[in-house]
């Protein structure tokens, strides 16, 4: 990676924090359980970066790695998404 | 062409999940926030596919299936009560599925990954497996299945500095020599082997910080491992997830008044046996009341406030609860409920009990909300907390939990303790409130007790 690039990505980190901190201090304390395993759900978003490596053309060690890290990330993706409105249906108003 | 649509595909999920995050804000709009955030994620997963290097769709199909799955039945069958074990396992997974990822990216960079290649993924790896094995201790902790006691052990810190140590030798090795595999397998396994040994000596009371920080750890890996594949869709969601663990870990920190560092490495539960010792030296005597006598200070109240405490859930008492309130709401009190930040055993838990319980939202109160209400409430109901209630807290600078936020109980007219037995709180302190002569101590398991109340109430 040339360092310019770098520098481009290492921006996108920084806003991004501070996007995550300005929009979660918003989060009502009542939340906090259905934020965390929604959290748990985008971090699923690891499920990418196992598609790209699960993906290429012939099956080796990597592409196993990567179906294995699929697997792993799905449970998160699925799990985590389907949980949180499990929670969040049962926050009703009188 | 194909690329920019991929990336812009990528943007767009990122806005989504912002959003999502945002209409959590809200109980009103979170449940549309959850949709919208799980709709960027298949966003994002399309997206992917359409990649060009992406054509062996066999081992994806069959990864996506099992994954879905297993996903699907954990969220499905999972109790509420034991949400915070729920998300301490997918922590892992996260922690786990991010490490997989840049393993597969060595090998298949192997023998000749760049410098800034080989820092990234080690960086991921350490980060990843830190997160998974620390979260499957957090999770044998919380079952039960591994002692909730601090376990330590002689020269801790030594052997996690040793640890760390090889951590670092082994990546330095391996700047200069992308190619030791074997050197990769240290780093794997002692990364490993770090996560269990930092987290077996905290205490099961700490858990929910070590969950949140675990939360955070996991964002932190898919982030990092964002970096290894220039992605940027991993880097903004895995900041976003990293920087939630955080304000997160800090809240609970804050509503122990105990600071990350101690929580990490002072083995609370080890001060627990001297506290206890202490006190029980004098000796005080309570006055039990009856079920009875509590209907008629209750029905004659304007306003009740409940304290519930993991008690309550730990006897599957809410539901009973919920019946007892709108009984009291029936008879014309009015009934709030004071949730403290860590009355259950994650961040929020507990108002996800009572969400179950179909207790409305509005009528829970946070900490600094219902703390100036007390003095004009009739009486305080505690169920099953006892910790959190305790002026100790503020008035004792001996005690363990002294400077810890407490709910303002004592100010209310009459204080109702709900309570299995005299023993002490999870913290092992006495508890002054219960010799006042305000209190009414009523013993006995709390759902039979509330059960009780409501039938006399009838």
């Amino acid at each position: 990676m040339i360092f310019g690039e770098f520098l481009i990505t290492l921006y996108i980190l920084v806003l991004a924090i501070f996007v995550g901190f300005e929009v979660i201090t918003k989060v009502p304390p009542t939340l906090h359980t259905p934020l965390m395993s929604g959290s748990n759900a985008i971090s699923g978003i690891s499920v990418v970066g196992a598609l790209l490596s699960a993906g290429y053309g012939e099956t080796n060690l990597a592409t196993v790695l990567g179906c294995v890290a699929i697997v792993f990330a799905t449970i998160n993706v699925v799990g985590g998404y389907t949980v949180t409105d499990r929670m969040l249906k049962m926050f009703k108003k009188k | 062409m194909r690329e920019n649509i991929i990336y812009i595909s990528y943007l767009i999920s990122a806005v989504l999940f912002i959003l999502g995050l945002k209409m959590l804000s809200h109980p009103k709009t979170a449940r549309n926030g959850n949709f919208l955030s799980a709709f960027g994620m298949l966003i994002a997963i399309c997206a992917t596919l359409f990649e060009r290097n992406v054509i062996n769709y066999q081992l994806i199909i069959i990864g996506i299936i099992l994954g879905s799955a297993i996903g699907a039945f954990l969220a499905v069958t999972v109790k509420m009560t034991e949400m915070p074990q729920m998300v301490g396992l997918l922590n892992g997974y996260g922690g786990l599925a991010s490490a997989l990822v840049v393993v597969s990216e060595y090998v298949r960079l192997y023998p000749t990954p760049t410098l800034y290649e080989i820092s990234t993924i080690l960086i991921t790896l350490v980060i990843g497996l830190i997160t998974f094995s620390g979260s499957l201790v957090a999770y044998g902790k919380l079952q039960g299945i591994v002692t909730g006691q601090p376990v330590t052990y002689p020269f801790q810190k030594t052997l996690n500095l040793l640890q760390f140590f090889v951590i670092v030798t082994g990546a330095i090795f391996l700047f200069m020599h992308p190619e030791h595999i074997l050197w990769a397998g240290v780093i794997c396994a002692i990364s490993f082997s770090l996560g269990i040994f930092l987290v077996l000596p905290i205490g099961g009371a700490d858990m929910p910080v070590v969950v949140a920080l675990l939360n955070s750890y996991s964002g932190m890996a898919a982030c990092a491992a964002g970096f290894a594949l220039s992605n940027y869709a991993l880097i903004v969601t895995g900041a976003l997830v990293g920087a939630s663990g955080m304000i997160l870990t800090r809240i609970m920190c804050k509503a122990m008044n105990r600071s990350l560092t101690n929580v990490m490495f002072g083995a609370f539960g080890k001060v627990e046996a001297s506290a206890t010792a202490a006190t029980n030296g004098k000796a005080k005597s309570v006055q039990g009341y009856s079920v009875d006598d509590a209907q008629i200070v209750l029905e004659n109240a304007n306003e009740v406030i409940i304290v519930p405490g993991y008690g309550l859930a730990v006897a599957q008492a809410q539901h009973n609860l919920r019946e007892l309130a709108d009984m009291l709401e029936a008879k014309g009190v009015e009934v709030k409920y004071a949730i403290h930040p860590v009355a259950g055993r994650m961040p929020g838990h507990m108002n996800v009990l009572l969400a179950e319980a179909n207790v409305p939202y509005e009528k829970l109160y946070e900490m600094d909300q219902i703390n100036t209400e007390f003095e004009r409430a009739d009486v305080a109901l505690v169920v099953g907390a006892n910790d959190v209630t305790n002026p100790a807290a503020k008035n004792n600078p001996g005690s363990p939990i002294y400077g810890m936020p407490i709910l303002d109980v004592d100010k209310a007219k009459t204080i109702i303790f709900l309570k299995r037995s005299m023993a002490a709180g999870f913290a092992g302190i006495e508890n002054e409130l219960f010799y006042l002569p305000k209190t009414m101590m009523i013993f006995g398991d709390a759902k039979k007790t509330v059960v009780d109340m409501v039938n006399v109430l009838k």
